[in-house]
């Protein structure tokens, strides 16, 4: 099968993004806390793309706000998948009492808007980042588990399923050589769009003042910390925002392709 | 009773039980922050004798059980008291901030959704073409920027380099509604920005879905124009999936929007709840998460309802 | 010399300098008087203020918790806003004692006792009179046991109060030559009735009288009909609005949006300078930002340890990075030159990673990690200013590290509690204020658990001293004693850093608080 343009753009800077936050270390020309220039300065040949508000080098900055960006959302995303997809199949699979259950204990979760539980959870507990995924990867499970189960839902009436039921098969060996074959292509899917949403999210965070804390960095607050001078003309913001940005896209266009080949489509911005 | 009605009484009877259980979720949470109100009103200042004073007068040293049971009992009588801090009425400060959210998400909702579905609509007749391209890469743009990039971008950009909007968009009674509408349209913009993209590509790919269908050939074999098939064959069968991610969009819109109401100093529920979480002034925390709870829950009710009428396989179970 | 003289004279019609000093100055350039006061009454006249408009400011700080009532105030925005509607006794402004709805104050001999004489016919908003029962009405609700005022502490040293005629007679346990500018507490206005009924009526004797209030978004005031004061509340309309966000903040007042907005961030401050229709305006205030020791708990009860730690910060470093500048350095000790009475001879400590080093051997510390606890909110830039601490002191071989904690729940938990951690102060109107709140043996807030007998007798002993060059000398030996054996590290005060359109008429600079200590709306003008 020929891939379309959009799905190599896409492959390839994901995987760039993915090489960066990896090699961070040997990639970065400057220290991550030290200022190397002046306050606020263009980009020129010595810093790429300028300094930030205290003078430290931000294409430096940007390569290991991106490790920990991609990092907490990676294993957020992961966590939130590993529990939400189990829990939903396992809810589409038995029915009763199990799925009301633990529909309504994610409905019960879902029903407090999940930034409003993260500011209050986060402004108790150390901001530490294993906290973060947790908080992240916790909230985020619900809507994976909604999703899956409503995949697994439409796939437990097949008549494979049925025969699969009435052949007298034990649960696990259905969610696993049943469903979880059949759902994976929307699943990956949202993947990908859980995974921007994670990025998002802890760029929220960080915004206000919840998320990564220093020294360590990650996007969202490198957009913080530079926002003021945006309105005069200072382009130290732009970068952390279009490094959002693109992360987002070349993993949407990704997850857009895979979709394409199916045609369910669920789960939205996490409200 | 019908197999539908029954099943809409149920949920409806469970989302009241839900509602209910996320008072005590909020209650319990809330209580288990360190620190009092006490603390957090009086801050640095704080002093063994006022923090005593503040407390009784508060009624913070009766046990948090009690508390609950008193609140909820005056909260179903219609009374939810008043703020702990400032000792305003709670039900008058959130009417006014809830209608303040209302007209925001209404505001925004009134472009976005119209403006989705229409280019839903046109991507799906150029599926692939270049029209699709176009729309699909600029709303996949504008679902990647984080909400506050958009903000501040509109900022620098329509009061600064365009004069033309005011970056604050605080509403205020008295304000006419063209005022209102001006006040707020920075905000709505960038509202519109956020949930068009994910209402856009579930109408394209809802309808694209229903393209594959044997009447849709019927259809077309007919001879009607693609608009017209898309228009009143495909867009009616589609219309399930797209009204429940409607939906979950208002809810957003309601509910999930703190940042944008902080960032244009907007008076509504949203920063108001946040004020609160941090003072931790229980009943409007209370109140406040029990109205979103309730829009949640009643919004996702309407979807679940939909779905059901909209799916045979769930309508007839087996 | 004409160039210098008109700026001299608008400085005078400013407010900045006083008409003796413009005359001297003037003498001693060789203008002849003629000459110099025609420079005076020009620059008056242009100075003249304008009537009419609203006069709007952009503030960050202020919450939907917020409240009208002066006890529970303690922040920028209720300050701001009470100092619109109410009126206090007296007002300070740059270290003066200015009569307000006090006409006249007078003490004995020891200052143990005080009279304020009020001035007549002053009325409330809603059309009662203002009483010496209404101030001794207010002075109880402070002062009372089950108040929960911040003034509290202030006051507490009143033990008798009386009303007769238009006099209030204020009786102290002990001399106290500051209490009238106590007085002057923000929290302290006076209210019909003293507040005892509704004290967040927000009714009081003000220049504006509010019409709407909506905490934490906007309060709207109308000019007080009959204001006795003609030469404060220029404008019909004045307004309050709560803009948490900077960059809304800042593209509001340039946008016109707001006419003045406080808390410009030292970093954009030359950019907002540069945008030419604004003026940033700064004033070295007696805010201070800190790291506190506490001296009863090991390891720093150990004076060498504690000397280490001072000689390790990097001042000049932190009010270039943490302050953009807009500060000075701290030389540990609570009190600069906003404050009367300032010894300014005292000499500035340096960073000196070798004597620190020399201290630390000293202080026969076993080398474990000495740990500074710090939360973002502590103040702002806080984590960044404990990092650079850290970074310089352990460039002296000292073991600093350092522990983050949440914002949540640090005034409670950590402030005032863990031996080492990281705080600011706002500072006080005068010196004994300062020293009593947090320096006494005895205060609630000796945040540095500070305990020096003949400190607190020195105290004393300046309180009721009615001669200022025997009161400076004793301060100065204060200062002296807290740099070199208190528990206090300060690296340094922050400026207030401020912007107004420059259609505002009538800004004087005021480091007493925030946008002139709280009197901006009322004080200014537009010019536009």
């Amino acid at each position: 099968m020929k891939l379309p343009f959009s799905a190599v753009l896409g492959i390839f800077l994901t995987s760039s993004f993915l090489f960066m936050a990896v090699f961070a270390q040997f990639l970065a020309p400057y220290s991550i806390s030290d200022p190397s220039g002046g306050v606020w300065e263009g980009p020129s040949a010595t810093h790429w793309l300028g300094t930030d508000t205290i003078g430290r080098d931000i294409f430096s900055r940007l390569i290991y706000g991106g490790q920990i960006t991609i990092f907490v959302a990676l294993a957020s995303s992961t966590l939130a998948f590993s529990l939400g997809a189990f829990l939903g199949f396992m809810a589409a699979v038995k029915g009763g009492w199990v799925e009301q259950v633990m529909s309504r204990l994610v409905d019960l979760v879902m029903a407090i808007p999940s930034l409003i539980v993260a500011l209050v959870i986060l402004s108790v507990l150390p901001l530490n980042l294993t906290v973060l995924i947790l908080v992240i990867g916790l909230l985020d499970s619900t809507r994976v588990y909604r999703l899956s189960r409503a995949v697994a839902m439409d796939i437990a009436v097949m008549d494979y399923v049925e025969a699969a039921k009435l052949r007298g098969e034990r649960q696990t060996w259905i969610i696993f050589r049943e469903i979880l074959p059949n759902a994976l292509s929307p699943l990956v899917a949202e993947f990908g769009l859980r995974f921007i949403f994670a990025v998002l999210f802890i760029s929220t965070l960080s915004f206000l003042g919840l998320g990564i804390q220093p020294p360590l960095t990650d996007w969202g607050g490198m957009v913080k910390e530079n926002k003021d001078g945006l309105v005069y003309g200072k382009s130290a913001a732009l970068m952390p925002a279009l490094a959002i940005a693109a992360l987002a896209i070349s993993v949407n266009l990704v997850a857009d392709w895979i979709l394409s080949r199916t045609s369910s489509l669920k789960g939205g911005r996490g409200g | 009773m019908h197999p539908v009605l029954k099943l809409v009484v149920q949920r409806i009877a469970l989302g009241l039980i839900l509602l209910l259980a996320v008072s005590a979720v909020i209650f319990l949470g809330i209580e288990a922050l360190p620190g009092d109100t006490a603390q957090a009103i009086l801050g640095q200042g704080a002093t063994e004798v006022s923090l005593a004073n503040l407390r009784e007068k508060l009624g913070l040293n009766e046990p948090a059980i009690t508390r609950y049971f008193a609140w909820l009992w005056a909260a179903l009588h219609g009374d939810l008291g008043v703020a702990l801090t400032n000792g305003i009425d709670i039900s008058t400060a959130i009417g006014q901030r809830f209608g303040n959210t209302l007209f925001l998400a209404s505001c925004a909702a009134a472009i976005a959704v119209p403006l989705a579905i229409i280019l839903g609509l046109v991507a799906a007749r150029y599926n692939g073409r270049w029209p699709d391209k176009l729309i699909s890469g600029i709303t996949l743009t504008t679902i990647s920027l984080p909400e506050f990039v958009a903000a501040y971008f509109v900022i620098f950009l329509l009061t600064q380099v365009f004069p033309i909007f005011q970056p604050v968009a605080m509403v205020f009674p008295g304000m006419t509604f063209w005022e209102r509408l001006h006040a707020v349209a920075l905000p709505v913009i960038v509202l519109v920005m956020v949930v068009l993209a994910h209402m856009m590509r579930m109408t394209r790919a809802a309808i694209l879905n229903v393209m594959q269908s044997a009447y849709i050939e019927t259809a077309e074999l007919k001879g009607l124009s693609p608009m017209q098939v898309i228009w009143k064959h495909a867009f009616p069968n589609a219309i399930a999936p797209i009204v429940s991610v409607v939906i979950l969009n208002l809810a957003y819109l309601v509910v999930g929007v703190v940042v944008v109401e902080v960032v244009f100093s907007y008076n509504a529920l949203g920063q108001y709840l946040v004020d609160h979480v941090t003072k931790r002034d229980l009943p409007v925390v209370q109140a406040v998460g029990m109205i979103f709870a309730a829009v949640y829950i009643g919004l996702n009710i309407l979807a679940d309802v939909i779905t059901i009428i909209a799916n045979p396989r769930l309508r007839h179970p087996k | 010399m004409t160039d210098q003289l008109s700026t001299m004279a608008s400085m005078v019609a400013k407010g900045a300098m006083t008409r003796r000093d413009f005359n001297a100055r003037a003498a001693a350039m060789g203008a002849g008087s003629v000459l110099a006061s025609s420079f005076l009454a020009t620059a008056a006249r242009a100075e003249e203020p304008v009537k009419g408009g609203t006069l709007i400011c952009g503030m960050q700080g202020g919450e939907s918790t917020n409240s009208l009532d002066p006890a529970l105030a303690a922040s920028d925005v209720p300050f701001m806003i009470n100092s619109t509607w109410g009126e206090f006794l007296v007002d300070v402004d740059r270290g003066e004692l200015k009569m307000r709805l006090a006409e006249e104050v007078s003490s004995n001999a020891d200052a143990t006792e005080w009279k304020f004489k009020m001035r007549s016919g002053v009325e409330y908003h809603d059309g009662r009179t203002v009483t010496a029962d209404d101030v001794v009405a207010t002075l109880t609700r402070h002062t009372g046991d089950d108040a929960q005022s911040g003034a509290q502490g202030i006051v507490k040293g009143i033990t008798a109060m009386k009303a007769e005629g238009d006099m209030v007679t204020l009786t102290l346990e002990s001399g106290n030559a500051d209490l009238p500018f106590l007085m002057a507490d923000y929290h302290l206005l006076i209210q019909p009735g003293g507040g005892m009924d509704n004290p967040a009526a927000g009714i009081g004797a003000g220049a504006y009288k509010i019409v709407s209030n909506e905490p934490g978004v906007r309060t709207v005031f109308e000019k007080h009909a009959n204001y006795w004061d003609s030469a404060t509340g220029h404008a019909d309309m004045v307004e309050v609005l709560s803009i948490n966000d900077n960059t809304a903040r800042t593209a509001a007042l340039q946008s016109g949006q707001v006419h003045m907005m406080n808390r410009v961030d030292p970093k954009i401050a030359a950019l907002l300078a540069g945008v030419g229709s604004v003026t940033i305006e700064r004033a070295a205030g007696p805010g201070h930002y800190v790291f506190i020791m506490r001296c009863d708990a090991a390891p720093f009860d150990n004076n060498d340890l504690r000397m280490a730690l001072k000689l390790g910060i990097n001042r000049a470093e932190m009010v270039d990075k943490i302050l953009g500048g807009m500060g000075s350095p701290g030389n540990d000790f609570p009190i600069n030159a906003a404050y009367p009475m300032f010894d300014a001879t005292i000499p500035q400590r340096e960073y000196d990673a070798a004597a620190a080093a020399e201290f630390y051997k000293k202080s026969g510390h076993d080398g474990s990690p000495i740990v500074l606890q710090v939360a973002p909110g502590a103040f702002p830039g806080a984590v960044d200013a404990a990092n650079l601490f850290v970074a310089s002191a352990n460039a002296a071989g000292i073991p600093l590290t350092l522990k983050l904690e949440p914002d949540d729940g640090y005034w409670s938990n950590v402030w005032n509690v863990a031996p080492f951690c990281a705080s600011y102060w706002g500072g006080r109107p005068v010196q004994d204020q300062m020293y009593s709140t947090a320096y006494l043996s005895t205060a609630d807030w000796n945040d540095t658990a500070f305990r020096d007998p003949a400190f607190d007798a020195l105290m004393i002993q300046a309180r009721g001293e009615l001669d200022v060059a025997k009161r400076t000398a004793i301060y100065s030996q204060m200062a002296n004693t807290l740099r070199d054996t208190g528990g206090l590290i300060l690296p340094m005060f922050n400026d207030w850093v401020e912007a107004r359109a420059n259609t505002v008429g009538g800004w004087i600079a005021n480091p007493a608080g925030s946008l002139m200590d709280g009197k901006a709306l009322r004080a200014c003008w537009l010019t536009a």
